[in-house]
């Protein structure tokens, strides 16, 4: 199929708007336009960060999502108790695969779940004595714990407790960091906000630790490694690169990331910042109070890391920048082999995007990297800031969704037929159902790492499992497909 | 009164963002800009003005200031 022309693409939407109530679909058409790449300003013809509409199907998560989920949760060395009743805090538990080093239970605490498993009488009586036990007994039984966040769930808000005052009184107790983190899920229209609400408590109660000690021994080519949650491993294909180029790496965030780690960011010369949406925030604050400068980059893709080594060199001295070179020609030649197995299989495919963060316009890259075109990208709870950066990367006419619903995101994929499509599991086996190859993009479908040149080469292989399955010709059953054969030998 | 962090875009260009609403945009223009007085209507790209009280001198950038619908 052609790709389609802007009138074509307005025409689709119109469509699939039609069954909707005026009111809604007044509000739906908002959110649904074609790309047009000169536009600076996104909000000229997308609107986003707006609640969703009752009644239609979403995929959005709550802030306690932002913030435990993404933010906090893959600090390894601490712990972060889901306060509040037990589901949230055991249905998200290691949904994430953000991968770390350590002993689980012992020294580390990624996978686990850790809960005041509230009752009745908690939201009667209030819950502040169950959760100063429960900080005593945390510290009992994992004693090399270094800190605690108590992440709120709905019902801390509601009932009012006073979750700072009981941080304050046990973290002088245990010595030790207890930070409260007011991301309650009815705040906000997504989890957008649950990454500020964990930004601003990293900002207030992590980034000051150090601030009157300078016995940190640093170096000219200190980096950090901002929003990248290492799932499957992202961080460290990404670590190896920087570090390979001459940077050194004090700290990633917050995937296979410490507490020590983050308290010490501060210290470094440039924040490098990989996911924009969930840890900007904090970027802002550091360039602010500390001078610390900031980079967005790009890692998927040999194209897209090359350009980025590229900008983060220029940061600093001549020894980084033939650093950077020397790396992109060493990994440019492991690519070429990728790129000629790969290419000729996926030349031309279509893919359509829907998934959070920074991916809808990262991954970009990557596909046409392997000659494949991107036809229609979406954010579940982006911004203004995220569509513009995303407008310039699309094609023209190419269908742009915000916080698209279950029924339009069929509709589009009906009519605009692509040949793969990336999103979350929610929408994983309706479309594999329908025919159409499918990555899960949240956690990279059980894969990856996508980050880095390791990273692409996994990509490319992932993509090429995919979309070359056999399966996809095998969708018609064999009595339906002879039947339909031996009715065109009647006709 | 929103917050809001003028900092140097990476062109080099002044831009104003405003973390409540996500916004972040080019300043277009700025009242004072002189090495006494700084600050006071402040307008961006999309054609919304602010008022920044003026500063006595030009701040070190970024800053976060308090900002008045202008």
């Amino acid at each position: 199929m052609s790709t389609m022309t802007t009138e074509q693409t307005e025409a689709l939407i119109q469509e699939v708007l039609e069954v909707y109530p005026e009111k809604a679909k007044k509000d739906r058409a908002k959110h649904l336009a074609a790309n047009d790449p000169t536009v600076e300003q996104s909000n000229k013809c997308i609107t986003s960060n707006k609640k969703s509409l009752p009644g239609v199907m979403t995929i959005r998560g709550c802030a306690y999502a932002g913030s435990k989920g993404v933010v906090w949760g893959p600090i390894k060395d601490m712990i972060h108790i889901s306060h509040g009743p037990v589901g949230c805090g055991q249905y998200s538990r290691a949904g994430r695969r953000n991968y770390y080093v350590g002993t689980t239970g012992v020294n580390t605490f990624g996978t686990m779940n850790f809960t005041s498993d509230f009752q009745e009488k908690d939201i009667v009586f209030g819950g502040d004595k169950k959760l100063d036990k429960l900080i005593g007994e945390i510290d009992t039984l994992f004693p090399l714990n270094k800190g605690i966040s108590v992440q709120s769930e709905c019902p801390i808000g509601l009932i009012g407790d006073d979750i700072e005052a009981v941080s304050k009184k046990k973290s002088k107790e245990i010595e030790k960091p207890v930070i409260p983190v007011r991301c309650e899920g009815f705040r906000g229209v997504s989890q957008s906000l649950g990454h500020h609400i964990a930004n601003d408590a990293i900002r207030d109660h992590v980034l000051p630790a150090l601030d009157n000690d300078n016995s940190f021994q640093t170096t000219p080519y200190d980096v950090s490694i901002i929003g990248d949650y290492n799932i499957g491993g992202d961080a460290w294909a990404s670590r190896t690169i920087l570090e390979e180029m001459g940077l050194r790496v004090v700290s990633q965030w917050s995937g296979d990331g410490t507490l020590a780690e983050m308290e010490l960011t501060p210290k470094v010369k440039l924040n490098l910042l990989h996911c924009y949406r969930s840890m900007n925030y904090i970027s802002r604050h550091m360039e602010e109070k500390y001078g610390i400068p900031w980079v967005e980059y790009n890692f998927f893709g040999p194209t897209k890391v090359a350009e980025s080594l590229r900008k983060i060199a220029s940061y600093f001295d001549d020894s980084i920048k033939e650093g950077a070179e020397r790396v992109i020609a060493k990994y440019e030649a492991e690519m070429a082999p990728v790129i000629a197995k790969y290419r000729p299989r996926l030349e031309g495919k279509r893919v359509m995007l829907y998934v959070g963060g920074l991916r809808p316009r990262h991954t970009i890259g990557a596909y046409e990297d392997l000659g494949m075109e991107v036809v229609g990208a979406g954010y579940e709870f982006g911004h203004n800031d995220d569509y513009d950066r995303t407008m310039k990367e699309m094609g023209n006419a190419t269908l742009l969704y915000d916080d698209v619903t279950g029924y339009e995101f069929e509709e589009f994929v009906k009519s605009v037929k692509p040949d793969l499509i990336g999103s979350g599991i929610k929408e994983k086996y309706i479309f594999q159902k329908m025919g159409i190859p499918f990555r899960q993009m949240h956690s990279w479908d059980y894969s990856g790492p996508y980050h880095g040149y390791d990273g692409f080469a996994i990509f490319a292989r992932d993509m090429d499992m995919t979309l070359n399955n056999p399966c996809w010709g095998k969708i018609i059953a064999p009595w339906k497909a002879t039947e339909s054969e031996e009715m065109k030998e009647a006709a | 009164m929103p917050m809001v962090m003028i900092r140097q875009g990476e062109s080099g260009a002044m831009t104003l963002y405003i973390a409540k609403k996500d916004l972040e945009d080019v300043v277009t223009a700025i009242e004072f800009d002189q090495p006494d007085k700084w600050g006071g209507t402040i307008t961006i790209g999309d054609g919304t003005s602010y008022y920044i009280d003026p500063l006595p001198c030009p701040p070190k950038l970024p800053i976060s200031l308090r900002a008045r619908r202008g």
